[in-house]
Order: structure tokens, then sequence, then C-alpha cells
């Protein structure tokens, strides 16, 4: 047996180190780091409830209005208010747009770059896929960086900014939307339509959602240009529908607000592919593996105090369970719990693997542009933004959303006009979370496991695919 | 310059950073920021969110620059140094190479020609810094407001140059892009950096000079509740009065700025911003806000905003606290109603 470390694991968000076992060139053991600690949580406790909308967000620069969303609601939760339904319109394209453009940054930025790397130079797709996906030189990165600044603009017409902006606040938007500015929206978000439909999938939007199984998936891409139909090429010359298997079990918090905009539902699915409600009291986290002290296993009564020199600890990261066993999150569990046919059918099958989890994001950006478009249709324009804010009440609350990444839980626990709690679970909480207690490994410890990675060892890209396909976020990870 | 076949060495590395201020440099560049590095000659030799070499490929870059193999014209961190537990650097490894990002920062900052902190957090702490600082998180070259930080307050980069703050959370991505292009031809000197180390030609500017919300100011007609149109100054916080940078002249995303979006200016180029708190309330002494302009007596502003509140037409009055606009610009025959 012999151990190799990775890192520096760049072309994530953040910073991530992994620890392999390696017998015979299969991974038998994996043990995933969180090196990064800020003290968000700490940072918080003792501020006034509001200030969580300047501070959670600088969680993370890449899902700032995901952390802006689940800060106002569940302070929205804790003042009792409704918020104004134009308000979560605008949040609701705001945050699709982040939620694309990260989709559209992980596929072209992060993920497709590993397929032009030396180590595949002898396959025959090698010298297209190396120019067309090669880190910042290939041409695809001078399409798509454009494609995702001009989409992007949304937040300089709702938001004012992005990252970091604090136009999301319990009531709603911080500003109402004119007819010019509504048609602006229209136009960003039918340039976006364009280079989906030119660029990634070489067709339209409605045609790629009308597929709705593997077979048809397999027909779809004969002869297809694009970039979806490369990628799906490479996936079967790799068998990457063989590789990075997840734990088995999908979470999804439901993604979009309001009362005819949530647009993907809430639950949880297992093998055996029956959604289910998601029992949120059996949402829990241990600190066995983390440099952490001991706390209440419930997010709603924790605290988070660093502990350097734990003995068996090997993360910042704390191990969220739901009702004791590790579950995966991102776009695959949002779109299975959803019933998406295609990715239900791919799922079923294989279940989570590297091919399915990138497949998964892409036929979800297609559904979030359209959804966009209605959304920004949907707004009246002459009806409020934004409601008043309210005094807020002791108690504990909740704001639960869905990240690009997957499911982003904030609890918060005020009391006398304080934040006294605030705890995060992030999504790549949930997938890279350590091991529990019980020695359980988190999702991406075990889908890492059975990894072939040959002669080549810690140089081996088979795990830098497992990695990636998760796109992992470890600045939210540890907070 | 130290240069390497005519190109421009540009090493990027993130500390205790949200990764904001990369996500804010990839707007930039209309063919997209790679290309537009390599139109100006940069050869950015390792960023932990794009380069393509990982792993123990990725720790030989930076060793090679450790080691003087390979020289380094830019030194680039984005995030803060977390220089805890106990001046360990711990709470931020740099994975896979056994060493905290305070203790490679420290090693490679002499070895650069410029060094540039991208974004507050690099520059004087941010928002990991803030309340009781759980990482002990500062700046490069400052803390806070105080020299000193993670380089020490006498730190000079290989061609006599302190810490070049380019201050934002996140930073626009112009500012980044103009001081790197700036530094890359050698046009920046220290005269061209303010007492905190910002580029002046972002710093000589306030937040507030060119916001869409100026009239509303000049009359003091105030918002007072989110998302109406009205000063942001008077009752929502807003300290764009007294912070710098250019970010109402230029556009964010296409056309915003945080006032336009419809919330205060929380001031985040400045050190300390983090520290403050309730910011999209003012605070005020006997009804008058406590941060009023830095340059100008106190008790002529207040008897300025007296007169001009006065003096408001009643279309700014009016406009100030609605979120859409009731009254459009027109002659008005009316008389003015005070
Ligand atoms: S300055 Fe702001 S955007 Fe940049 S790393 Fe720090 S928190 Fe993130
Ligand atoms: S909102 Fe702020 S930046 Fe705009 S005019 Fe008022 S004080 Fe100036």
């Amino acid at each position: 047996m012999t151990r190799i470390t990775i890192g520096p694991f760049n072309r994530v968000e953040g910073d991530l180190e992994v620890r392999l076992d390696v017998e015979s060139g299969r991974v038998q053991r994996a043990e995933v780091t969180a090196p990064l600690y800020r003290g968000f949580e700490q940072i918080l406790e003792g501020r006034p409830p509001l200030d969580a909308l300047v501070l959670a967000p600088r969680i993370c620069g890449i899902c700032s209005v995901s952390q802006s969303v689940a800060a106002a609601a569940a302070l929205r939760h804790a003042m009792g208010t409704e918020a104004a339904p134009n308000g979560l319109l605008a949040t609701n394209i705001a945050h699709a747009a982040e939620n694309a453009a990260d989709h559209l940054t992980h596929f072209y930025i992060f993920f497709m770059p590993d397929f032009a790397r030396e180590a595949y130079a002898s396959q025959d797709w090698y010298q297209e896929t190396r120019e067309r996906f090669a880190a910042t030189r290939g041409s695809a990165a001078r399409d798509a960086l454009p494609a995702r600044a001009r989409l992007l603009e949304t937040m300089g017409i709702i938001a004012g900014k992005w990252p970091h902006s604090l136009a999301f606040q319990p009531g709603g938007a911080t500003r109402a939307i004119e007819l010019g500015e509504r048609v602006r929206l229209l136009s960003i978000v039918t340039s976006f339509r364009t280079f989906l439909e030119r660029t990634v999938f070489a067709d339209t939007l409605e045609n790629m959602l009308s597929l709705s199984t593997a077979d048809e998936l397999d027909r779809w891409r004969a002869g297809r240009s694009g970039d979806f139909a490369h990628f799906l090429r490479l996936a079967d010359s790799l068998a990457l529908s063989e590789l990075g298997k997840g734990p088995g079990v999908l979470m999804s918090y439901g993604a979009y607000q309001g009362a005819d905009c949530g647009l993907f539902p809430r639950g949880i699915v297992g093998p055996d592919m029956v959604v289910e409600p998601l029992p949120l009291s059996q949402i829990s986290e241990d600190v066995s593996h983390a440099w952490m002290r001991d706390c209440s296993s419930d997010p709603a009564h924790s605290n988070t105090v660093p502990d350097p020199d734990k003995a068996g600890a090997y993360s910042w990261c704390k191990a969220p369970r739901l009702s004791g066993q590790p579950v995966e999150v991102g776009a695959i569990a949002r779109q299975t719990v959803a019933g998406q046919a295609l990715i239900a059918d791919l799922v079923a099958p294989s279940g989570t693997n590297v091919r399915n989890r990138v497949i998964a994001r892409l036929i979800e950006t297609a559904r979030i542009a359209l959804a966009m478009e209605q959304w920004t249709r949907a707004l009246r324009l002459s009806e409020p933004f934004c409601a008043p804010s309210q005094e807020m009440p002791d108690g504990a609350y909740v704001g639960l959303v869905e990240a690009a990444r997957g499911s982003l839980g904030h609890w918060v626990a005020v009391r006398g006009g304080k934040i006294e709690r605030y705890q995060i679970i992030a999504p790549t909480t949930w997938n890279f979370s350590p091991r529990d207690s019980l020695g359980v490994a988190g999702p991406l410890e075990q889908a890492l496991v059975g990894t072939d990675v040959g002669e080549a060892g810690a140089r081996s890209v088979a795990v830098q695919h497992v990695v990636r396909s998760f796109d992992p976020c470890m600045v939210c990870t540890a907070h | 310059m130290s240069q390497s076949n005519g190109m421009t060495n540009l090493l990027w590395l993130q500390g205790a950073s949200c990764g904001g201020c990369t996500m804010s440099i990839l707007e930039s560049g209309s063919s997209g920021w790679f290309d537009e590095l390599r139109q100006f000659g940069i050869n950015l030799l390792w960023h932990p969110s794009v380069s393509e070499e990982t792993g123990e490929e990725a720790a030989e870059v930076l060793n090679s620059v450790r080691e003087g193999r390979v020289p380094l014209d830019l030194l680039l961190l984005e995030g803060s140094v977390a220089r805890g537990p106990n001046d360990s650097g711990r709470f931020n490894m740099l994975a896979g190479t056994g060493r905290s990002i305070y203790h490679w920062m420290l090693d490679l900052a002499p070895r650069a020609d410029y060094v540039v902190a991208v974004g507050s957090c690099a520059a004087y702490g941010g928002v990991p810094a803030a309340g009781a600082n759980p990482t002990d998180a500062v700046g490069l070259q400052f803390e806070g407001a105080d020299a000193g930080g993670a380089l020490g307050a006498g730190f000079r980069s290989r061609l006599g140059l302190p810490v070049i703050n380019v201050a934002g959370c996140a930073p626009h991505p112009g500012w980044m892009m103009e001081t790197i292009l700036a530094l890359t031809s050698k046009d920046l000197s220290a005269t061209d950096l303010d007492t905190y180390g910002r580029p002046k030609f972002v710093a000589n500017h306030l937040a507030h000079h060119g916001c869409s919300r100026n009239e509303f100011y000049e009359f003091k007609a105030s918002a007072e509740t989110m998302s109406e149109r009205g000063c942001l100054m008077e009752h929502l916080g807003c300290k764009a009065t007294q912070a710098v940078g250019d970010c109402n002249q230029r556009s964010w995303n296409g056309g915003g700025s945080c006032t336009k979006g419809g919330y205060a200016c929380i001031a985040c180029t400045s050190p300390g911003f983090e520290d403050a708190q309730n910011f999209l309330e003012t605070a005020k002494l006997a009804g008058i806000p406590v941060g009023l302009p830095t340059d100008m007596p106190k008790a002529w502003f207040v008897a300025l905003a007296a007169l001009s509140k006065s003096a408001t037409p009643r279309r700014v009055r009016l406009n100030a606290t609605a979120d859409h606009v009731v009254v459009p610009p027109g002659r008005t025959t009316a008389k003015r109603t005070p």
C-alpha cells in the first residue's frame, strides 16, 4: 500500500488536498482535506442579524448570490414576513444567472482542460481537444469568458455588481426594474441562449430538453458539433460513466422561490429512484474528524470552535449527515429529484458518476436559461420590489436554497437583536465531508475508492476527473 | 524588469480568500482575460483557479520561483494572510506543500519585482479579520489601517515599491488589470499610491462621484426604506462620500454600481470596513449622520442641508421616497409647495 498526497488541487474553487492509499494501481481509501479555515460563523456571532447580508456572502465569490439568498431567507423567516413577489422574481433571475455562470465556468475553465493534458496525447481526439480546451490557451475559453461576462450583466441591472451584492434582502430586492431594463435583461438572456444553442449544444434548448432517454442522447450526439457532444464522445471513449460513483442518496432543498416560481422541488432519492420528502430535522453535523471542538450535532444549536491539534482530525470541514448517512448534492441531485427525464434515465442504471454529473449540469443550464426568460417577463413593473424589514424576535431560523453545487443551508439563532449562533452547511461540505464517528467516509471519499490510477499515482488524471466532476467549492466548505 | 522571453511573469496565489477577486477579473477583456494577458505579453506562471499544472507540477512552479530559477515580475495575492494559530499559518496551508500561505508569501515576496494585494483581504485583512479575527488574518502590508501586516511595514519589492493595494471587495476588474498593466509598462511608481497603498487612479475619486442619486443628495432628498430612489446617505447607511473609488464613474457588470443597485456603499475599499455594524442604517447623533463628508465642516453641512431641503423641487422630493419615478422631469407651472 502506498500513500500519495495530491495538492495543490487546482481548478476547483478554493483549497483542497487529497490523500489516497493505493494498492496495485487502485485507490483503496481516500481522505479529503479542506486546508483553509476563516471562521465566518465565529465572526457573525454577536452581530446585528442584518449584518449577515454583508458578511455571509463573502464566504464565497463564486456563489455569493446563493449565500445572500440563503441568509436573506433565514432572516425573512426570523421576521415572519413575506417578500414582495417581484423581489423574489428578480432574485431568481440573478440567482439563475450566477448558477448558469458557475456551470459554464466549471465546464470550460475547471473541468474540460483535463482532457487536453499530455496524459491523453495518444488518443485520436487529443489534438482537437487540446486546441479547444487547453487551460487558458484553448479556443473555448475565448468563447466562454465573454459569454459569461455578458450573462453577468444581469447583475449590473438587478444586483448593482457581482460578486458580493447587497441587493438581496429579506423583503425582496433593492431596486425596481423599469421597462427598458426588462428589455435589457431579455436581451442578455437571449444572448446567453444563443451561446448555449450555438456553442454548447449545437441545437435548440427545446430540442435538448426533449431528449428523455440515454438512447435518444446517443442518437442525438452522432455527428453533432458543439462542446457538449464533444464531451459525450470523450465520456464514452474514457468510460466516464464508470468513474467516480457516488454514495447513492441524492438530496435537493428545492430551488428558486416564490408562489409560482419554485422551479425544482425539494426531496431525496435513493437507488430505487423513488423521490421521498426530505426529513429536515434529520440533518446533523459530526466533527469527529474535523479540527473542531465537539458541539451539538444539530446545526440549529451548534457553534464552530477550531481545535487545530485534535487527534485523528484531518480537515476543517465538518461531516454533515442526513439520517446518519452521507448524501450527494448538486445539479445531478436536483435534476434527479425533479424527475428530469433524461437525467433520471441516466442515473437509474449507473447512479451518479463523472459523466452523469456533467450532463446534469448542462441540462440544468438549459432549463434555467428558459426559466430566466419567463421570470423576466413575469415581473410586474409597476408593483413593489421590496417589502419593509421587521423586528426579529428571539428564536432559531433556517434558510435553505440550492447553490450551483447543491444544497446550502444557513441556520441562525437570534437573541436580543443579535446573532447568537450562525451555522452554514454548504454543498461541498456535504460532498467533500470527512469521515464521521462511525468511520463512514464522505461522498467524494467513497467516489474515489476503486479509481484506477495505474502507474501514474499522484499524476493520475482519473482522480482529477472524479474530484472536479463534483465542481467543488472549497471556500464554502469550511468557511 | 526581469523578463523571460520578453514576457512578464505573473504568479497569482490565493490566501484566505473567497475567490471573488478571481471571479471578478475573469470578466475582464473583450475576448476573455487569458487573451487580454497574452496581448500584453503577460505569462500567467500559475493561478490556482485556471492553470493546467496541478499537484506536484504546480508545486514545482512555486519552488522554481522560490529558489530563484524562474524570475518573477508580478506576485499577486488574493485573500488575507491567516497567521494563526500561534503564528504557524496552519489555518491556511497551501495543499500538498506542507507550508502555509503565510510562509510561502514570506519566501516569495522578496523574489518579486512587484507585489500586489488583490482585494481588501490581501490589502488590509478584510472580512476574515472582522470581529475577533479567529485566524489572525492580516493584509500583506497592513493590518486594518495600521502599516505592518504579514510582510512588515518596511517591506519593499525588488524594484523598491511597497505592496500595491488594489482594495475593494471584490475589486473592479478594471482596477486590477489597469494596475497590472501599469506595472508591466513600469508606469506606476511610489508617488502613484495613496497612504494606504492604493493606486491613486482609483483612490483620487470618491464612490459618491457620479452616483445616479446625486440630484437627491444635492437636496438631501432621502430614501427611507430599501428600493426607494432617493439618496441613501441620510437613513440607509451610504458611506460613499467618505469611501474612495470610481465605482459610479465606471460600470460594474455592464452598467451597475452598489448605489445604482439600490443599496448603500459600505466603503469596501477602506481598511477595516468589515468592522462596521448595521451597514444599511445610518449611524446618527442628535439626528445628524455621524459619517459626514470628511473634508466638510459639520456646521456648514448641517446649514446647507437645511437650506437645500427647503429648496427641494417637488419632483425630487416625491421621487426620493418612491421606487418608481412618480413625477417625471418637466416644466412645472404650479407654485412650489414647501
Ligand atoms: S476582497 Fe472580497 S472578493 Fe476578494 S477575496 Fe476578499 S472577500 Fe473575496
Ligand atoms: S446614495 Fe451615496 S453615493 Fe449616491 S448620492 Fe447619496 S451619498 Fe452619494
